[in-house]
């Protein structure tokens, strides 16, 4: 198992906070396209699977797989988005972002009066904490399981 | 996590008499560098709806709450949920228009106010007029778009704190730009 990114959005789709561990295959195009491709595919998704359901859904889109990787998405009612791209063997992660929201993100950014709440992340604090916590997780060993 | 280990002494509370006076010398200055009470309002305003922007996230951390399905859902939220969390006390949802969009909640003590004493010449202060901004903030980032307001004070010889708040519109969110 294995962790590969880490998406942070605000509400108006700028990127707070992007974080790699394991990503080997590097992309073509800029992060920034990166990061709009992700928030408009999350924002068409989001309203795709809300307009499918069968019936009013509170907390509609979860995670989707493909062959090779799983997006995990978790979004707080104040719209922030928080994304982690997994391997396919990892579960439920919903738990792990709603942690990262609340003991990382609303500890070291939103209670920082320095941190201004529609920029990028630039705290060092937060960035180690996030490191710290997404190593210590078990989904993150790799080198155990890795055949 | 740390979370956890900063609970047991519990830094975040602080003595209620300390912060009665704290907030009574902010508003003190206030009036001392606009010397209008409609300006002060708005200051006063201004820097609550900066602290509800910010204390909405911790709200939803703490309380690790859904969304409200309809607006008495958030009233009843606001009421035994948030002001219980923030100020220790349940203020009393009363007073719905019959369009279920308005409502006021009914304070019987108020925190802020409890030393303080009026000098005539100062009518249209709203003393926690502060109280006002936190709740429109914090409704703003849970896309609400809300009014609110003090009706009664009990500091201007009313029998009881009224704050009024009146739900305008559901904010949508952004959507992304268009592809180039």
């Amino acid at each position: 198992m294995t962790i590969f990114t880490f998406y942070l959005f605000d509400r108006n789709g700028t990127c707070l906070y992007y974080a790699e561990w394991n990503r080997k295959k590097q992309l073509t195009m800029s992060k920034d396209e990166e990061f709009k491709l992700m928030y408009g595919m999350l924002f068409s998704i989001k309203s795709f699977a809300s307009r499918l359901s069968p019936t009013d859904m509170k907390e509609g889109f979860l995670n989707f797989t493909t062959s090779k990787y799983k997006l995990h998405f978790f979004e707080t009612p104040s719209g922030l988005k928080l994304i982690l791209n997994t391997d396919l063997s990892v579960g439920n992660m919903k738990d792990v972002l709603q942690q990262i929201f609340s003991s990382i993100y609303v500890e070291y950014v939103v209670k920082n009066p320095l941190c201004q709440l529609d920029q990028p992340i630039t705290s060092e604090l937060f960035k180690y904490k996030l490191d710290e916590y997404v190593k210590s997780l078990s989904a993150f060993q790799t080198s155990k399981t890795a055949s | 996590m740390s979370r956890q280990a900063n609970r047991a002494g519990d830094p975040r509370k602080v003595n209620g008499e300390l912060f009665t006076l704290t907030y009574g010398a902010l508003v003190a200055q206030l009036i001392k560098d606009y010397e209008n009470d409609e300006q002060v309002n708005k200051q006063l305003d201004k820097m609550g709806y900066n602290m509800g922007v910010r204390l909405i996230e911790d709200f939803l951390a703490r309380a690790n709450m859904g969304r409200c399905n309809d607006f008495r859902e958030t009233a009843d939220v606001i009421a035994k949920v948030a002001f219980k969390m923030y100020l220790g006390l349940t203020p009393v949802v009363s007073n719905w228009s019959a369009a279920g969009d308005e409502f006021s909640l009914l304070l019987e003590s108020n925190p802020l106010t409890e030393f303080v004493e009026l000098p005539s010449g100062h009518n249209n202060l709203n003393y926690s007029n502060l109280m006002c901004g936190v709740l429109r903030g914090a409704l703003e980032m849970v896309q609400m778009d809300v009014d609110v307001r003090f009706v009664q004070d009990t500091l201007k010889g009313d029998n009881i704190t009224e704050i009024r708040l009146k739900f305008n519109k559901r904010l949508e969110d952004a959507v992304p730009v268009g592809e180039d």
